[in-house]
Order: structure tokens, then sequence, then C-alpha cells
């Protein structure tokens, strides 16, 4: 794999070989991949390479075929857990093309689920007040308007506004192991900088990040440790914040071909 | 209704199942809560229904002679009458022959006061949440409690009584204010109106009956609790509310069932009257028995309700959420007479398991500057089958008339369907009509996105239907919408499929 020096600490994310299917036609073909606590990792590639695959798969969405290869979440066999288990357990998703609920108010679904989390963590549940104290805090951090509090979560909010609300909940949760699908697509720079305000917000020596992006424009942002590129299901080459910046430059033909 | 000519249809989009279907699944399949039955002695009429049936029914009630003459004539109609058979649901046909049309439980004399009602009686009532006794009544709502046939108990009435308002068991008025039933009864809903409300008119046995005098505000929620019990019994209920000028009533009704195997007919008629002024809300929970995830027994509630605003400047309201029986056959409707009355129908309808509805509206405007709103959410699951059949009709009068609908339909699951059928009919100019409909799925996405989130499917479930049945649910008394969303629950339980 990469040159660059092995976590110390157990890994906070350990994929073995991992194969998946959509249907009968694989998508993931041996991907392996160690996230240690306080790292954070970025994944590249072109598009079709499976980077979207793998974050949904991770967060346990239906619909793949686990053909063969293993998952461990901080050494628990992550698929064996139904997705909001994975979420309590601080396994978030920031979607790409996140959900609208018509019908339920922003505040109310974050507490919700927040709550939810807290439960199934045998945490005590945030009353009201407790909640609305720590929702203002957060907001500030991504600069969400009030109104997007108030109206049904995502519903006829802005490609913009959604990928704020992804960071608002995103920053209230906490989460040990965030992935973040493509949050940089259609964002604007101030948008980025908010991306990034958050992560650092987040960063300390236990948890993890999952980034994937197509630009290195997103990392200037967020500074990773690692940087893989994933092609044709498989991590085709590893390295630093540098091999970012060398794609960016080169396109991935030089890495792809002759791969698939 | 016109008969119907099919328009647009929509059956589920087929798509991969999951897993959180399956956790819908084991959501959709809960108890019903209220199927217990009240061992109590009845006195029942014999079997079928003739004219000598009638002739008991009205004996039983110490009728005046021009009520039963109407009941013969109601009878003779209904003979001659064929049942409707336009509506999008199946059932086997009825045996009106085969079923009781009067049962009472046993009492010496009519109870005075509550202290001499049954304990057996208060005890059910208590079980279904709604206590009668002083000391544990609901605050600030007054209840007409119906078993099978009989109103056996009314509270707060004196409270009631100082501010003029009457409110009281159907019987209880024809005795008491005859005048008033005598003008009213059959002024919305002709006798012929329908099949179902011819045979009523013949073999109505109990109901409410309330009148609001001029500016009056009714200081409480007025409800009447619905309870058949007796087996092999159907239940004809009659309500009558009178709203006079500038008076204010909001209403509410709930009905239950025990579990039984065989189908019991529930064919009541409601009528609303509003003068000048006046407004009239009329809400309500329906939960009859639905009958067993298989579709065997349940409740057949055909009802016919309807209101009319006679007076300029007044106002009917009616809301429903509608969750139980096995079929539902019914069409709240307001004739908007008086210039600028409002006529509005919010609706939530369920259907799990094979329960069918075929429910909606009429909004007839008469009058200049009429406006009416209909808000409908139909949500089927299992192997329901939800129908909205809605008739806005604008008469060349109503100069200035609006008309907004909304049909929204949530289909949980690949084995159920959901079915429009709007019928506009526009004969004024200066009319405004808009309708608006869609249909959804509880998609994948959604739920998906929830329990990333960390919600179970149960909860994301329940958390997306509350969503869509919100514009209907805030119409719902404080407390009944509270009711409303947790029987939805229930209702929706074991649908996830």
């Amino acid at each position: 794999m990469s040159a660059a020096v092995e976590p110390l600490l157990e890994p906070l994310l350990e994929i073995e070989d991992l194969h998946v299917n959509v249907g009968d036609k694989p998508i993931l073909r041996g991907l392996t991949l160690k996230i240690g606590p306080g790292e954070m990792h970025a994944i590249m590639g072109p598009n079709g390479a499976g980077k979207s695959t793998l974050a949904h798969f991770l967060a346990g969405r239906e619909g793949y075929v686990h053909v063969s290869g293993t998952v461990r979440f901080q050494g628990r066999d992550l698929l064996v857990m139904p997705p909001e288990e994975r979420a309590r357990a601080g396994v978030f998703l920031a979607f790409q093309y996140p959900v609208e609920i018509p019908g339920i108010g922003n505040q109310y679904f974050m507490r919700t689920a927040l709550n939810a989390q807290r439960r199934g963590r045998g945490e005590e549940e945030l009353d009201a007040a407790d909640f609305i104290k720590l929702i203002r805090e957060k907001q500030r951090l991504v600069e969400l308007p009030d109104a997007m509090l108030k109206r049904s979560v995502n519903d006829g909010f802005s490609g913009g506004e959604k990928k704020r609300n992804e960071m608002l909940q995103m920053a209230l949760f906490e989460p040990v192991l965030s992935m973040l699908d493509e949050t940089d697509s259609g964002l604007d720079i101030d948008a980025l900088g908010t991306v990034g305000k958050v992560v650092r917000s987040l960063r300390n020596a236990e948890r993890g990040f999952l980034v994937i992006t197509h630009y290195d424009r997103l990392l200037s942002h967020l500074e990773p440790d690692f940087v893989h590129v994933l092609s044709a299901g498989r991590i085709v080459k590893s390295g630093g914040r540098e091999l970012a910046q060398e794609l960016e430059e080169k396109g991935y033909g030089w890495l792809v071909e002759g791969q698939a | 209704m016109p008969s119907p000519t099919p328009q647009p249809t929509a059956s589920p989009p087929k798509a991969p199942s999951s897993g959180g279907d399956a956790a819908l699944d084991s959501l959709l399949s809960r108890e019903y809560e209220h199927g217990f039955v009240t061992e109590i002695e009845s006195e029942l009429a014999p079997l079928g229904l003739n004219e000598d049936i009638i002739r008991l029914i009205s004996s039983k009630k110490d009728e005046p002679q021009w009520l039963l003459d109407w009941r013969l004539a109601a009878y003779a109609r209904w003979l001659k009458m064929t049942p409707p058979t336009w509506q999008n649901v199946k059932f086997p046909p009825i045996d009106y022959q085969a079923a009781y049309y009067y049962a009472a439980p046993k009492t010496k004399n009519a109870p005075k006061s509550l202290d001499e009602v049954d304990p057996k009686l208060l005890e059910t009532y208590e079980k279904l949440g709604v206590p009668l006794h002083e000391r544990a009544r609901l605050a600030g709502v007054a209840v007409d409690a119906v078993f099978d046939s009989v109103s056996v108990a009314t509270t707060y009435r004196s409270q009631l009584a100082e501010k003029g308002i009457l409110f009281c068991s159907f019987s209880e008025a024809v005795k008491d204010h005859p005048e008033l039933v005598r003008q009213y009864l059959g002024s919305v809903v002709p006798v012929t109106d329908n099949y179902y409300s011819a045979l009523n008119s013949a073999v109505f046995t109990d109901g409410s009956f309330v009148y609001i005098p001029p500016g009056v505000r009714c200081p409480m929620e007025l409800s009447t609790y619905f309870r058949i019990n007796a087996a092999n019994t159907g239940q004809f209920e009659r309500t009558l509310i009178i709203a006079d000028r500038g008076s204010h009533v909001s209403y509410l009704e709930g009905c239950t069932a025990p579990m039984r195997d065989e189908n019991q007919l529930h064919a009541a008629v409601v009528e609303l009257i509003a003068h000048d002024d006046a407004t009239i809300k009329y809400s309500t929970v329906q939960n009859w028995y639905p009958g067993d995830e298989n579709g065997k027994g349940g409740i057949y509630n055909f009802v016919t309700k309807r209101g009319k605003c006679a007076g300029v400047r007044s106002k009917i309201s009616w809301t429903q959420v509608e969750t139980g029986s096995a079929i539902t056959w019914k069409y709240p409707s307001c004739i908007l007479l008086g210039d600028e009355s409002v006529g509005e129908f919010y609706s939530v309808a369920l259907t799990n398991h094979r329960q069918q509805a075929d429910t909606g509206t009429k909004m007839i405007h008469i009058g200049k500057n009429t406006r009416s709103t209909i808000i409908s959410k139909g949500i089927s699951a299992g192997h329901g089958q939800n129908t909205y059949r809605g008739q806005v009709r604008i008469q060349r009068t109503a100069t200035g008339a609006r008309n907004y609908s909304q049909c929204d339909s949530l289909l949980i699951g690949d084995n159920c369907g959901a079915h429009t059928f709007p019928y506009l009919e526009v004969h004024e100019r200066s009319a405004v009509v808009e309708h608006e409909a869609t249909t959804s799925r509880i998609g994948e996405d959604q739920l998906f996105y929830c329990r990333q989130r960390g919600l179970s499917a149960e909860e994301a479930v329940s958390l997306i239907v509350t969503g869509f049945c919100k514009q209907v649910f805030r119409e719902l008394p404080m407390e009944f919408a509270v009711e409303a969303t947790k029987l939805l629950g229930v209702s929706l339980e074991g649908s996830v499929g």
C-alpha cells in the first residue's frame, strides 16, 4: 500500500479486501483501507470508480450485494449493524443529495435524530431548552439562517443550503467517523470555507474522516493526512496531500490506464 | 355523486423491497386496541327488517306519530331503491334480514343521572378513554355516549343549558324539542338522497342533537362517542346540529367496536345547519374495527354527512381522520347557499391490510363569493385500497366563487393502491377552481436518510407520515391531534412490506 506511516492506535475503520456488487455488476473489487483515530483520508477518482458506493455501503444502504471482505468499526463487525445502529455508534454520512421530508420541521427532525442517537448510546435525551442552546451554537458555525431551522427538512432548500444543513447535522451529532460524499459539489468558495470550519471544529485525536471529492480545492480547506485514488473499485495509489495537487495537474489518466 | 368516469389512477410504482420495508411490515401489524366486548344483557329487536321492526323501534323510543310515518315512508322508498355500485370498493351483497336493528343494554328505567347508569357501561367508556363520571371527565369536553342503539349518558348538560345550548341524545330531542327536530330533520340530507340514507331514515336509533342559540359561542367541545357492542347489529345513528345566527360550535365524534368475524353495518346520517355568521366545526376520529389482516370482519362504514351553509358568511368545516372500518364510504359535504359562506374539508384516510376506503367530499357553490378548501391525504399500506372522490360544483349563481383542492396520496409497500376521482363542474365564468394532486411512495431514500441519522425504520415511517398529514392534524382540537397521531402509528403497524 502506501508509503505513509502506519497508524499506531487500533484503527477506527478497517476495510479488508472488500468486494461489493450492484446486481451482478462488481463495483468495489478488493478495496482495502484503514482509518486510524484522528486521521483524515480523502478518496479521489474518476466517475464510476465506486466512491459513492463505498460511502453508502458503509452507511448501510440497502441494494448492495456484499460479496466478500470485512469492515470493522472500532473493532465491531460494521456490516451486521442496521443503518440506525451505525449512526448511533457514530458513523455519519453527509449526503451528496440530501433528501427532502415535507411537513417535518428541520429543527424538530434534528432533535428527534440526536435523541434517538443518544438513547441508542444509553445517554440522557436533551430537552427542548438544552437542544436550542446547542443548535444555536452550531448554527453560528455553518451560518444557516434561522428560517432554515423552521422549514421542513431540506424542503425547497437550494443545493448550497442543503449542504450547509448536512454540515449543521454533522456539527450537531459530533460523529466518530464522518464521511463526506462530494460535499463540495455545487458549493461556492464561502460555503467551502464553512465545510472547512465545521471539519476543523470536530477534528481531534479520536475522530476520523473519509472525504470523497473530485477536486483539490476542498482538500485545501481540510488538509487531509492521506489521499487515495480509487479506480475500478480498488485503491490504485495512496499518498499525502501532495498527491491531490498532482492529480489536479495531471488528471487520472496516468494512474487509471491499464487498470480496469 | 355522479357516476364515475375513471380519472388518472395511480398504482404503486414498483421498487425493490428493502430491509426498511421488513421493518415497516412489523410496524403495520399491531392489534386493534378497542376490540373488547362488554358483557351486558341486551334487549334486541327480532332479527331482520320489516315494518313491524320499525314500529317497534319507534314505540321503544316513544315517538310521535309524525316521526313513525316519516320512518315508514322512508322504508317504503328504500325498498324500491338499489345499493350504489359506482364506488371503488368490493364486498359481497349485504343480507339486510340477517341483522338486528335495535339493541339496547337492559335497564329498569331510563337513568335519571349518571349514578343510575349501569356501572358496566361506565367502565366500558372509561376503558375507551372517555370517562363519563364527574371526577374523571375530560376537561372542556362534553360527551354524549351512544352504546349500540341508545344514548347512555350526556355530560355537562346543565352548564351548557345555562347558555341556552341544547346538547342531548336524538331520542330526547324528539321528546323535548319536537319543533326543532321536525323543522330540520331531513332538510339537508333528503330521505332518498341515497340507499343508505333512506335505510337510516327508516331505522335510525339514536345519536346526538345540538342547538346553539343566536350569538352564543359554545364554551366547550361537544362530542359523541359511538360504540357498537352487540353482535350482528347495525348501528344507524342520526346527528343533527343547528348553529343559529352568529353562533359557534366545535363538535367531535369518536367510534370503536369489538373485534368480530362478521361484518357489521354502520350507516349514519349527519346533518349540519349553519345560519347567518354561524360556524360549525365537525371533527371525526373514526376507528371502527377494521377487520383482521386477511380482511375478515370489520365495520362497513357507509355514512352520509352533509352541512348546509344556509346563512350569509356562515362556515362549515369538516375534519376527518379515518383509520378504522373494513370499508369506508363517506363524503362529508357542504352546500354553500349563503353568500360568502365557506366550506372546508380536511381528511386523512388510512387503509392498511385489506381495508378499502372511498371517501372525499362535495362542495356545492350556490351563493355569491362562496369559498371552499379541500385537503385530502390518503395513505395506503399492505393491500389497502384508498380512493379520493370529490365533487366541486359551481352553480351559475355563484359569482366570484373559489375552490382550492389538494389531494395527496402516500403509498407504503408494493401491494396497495391509491385512486383519485375529482369531478369539477364549473357553470360560472368568474369562478376560480384549482386542483392539485400528488402521489408518492415512502421512498427508500427518505427511509435511509432518517435511519442514517439514527431513527429506526418505524420511527422514520411514523415521522414521514406525520409530516404528510400535518395540514390536516393541525385542524383538529389539540388533544385529538395527539390522539390521531398515535392512532395513525398504531394503524400503520405492520405496514412496511
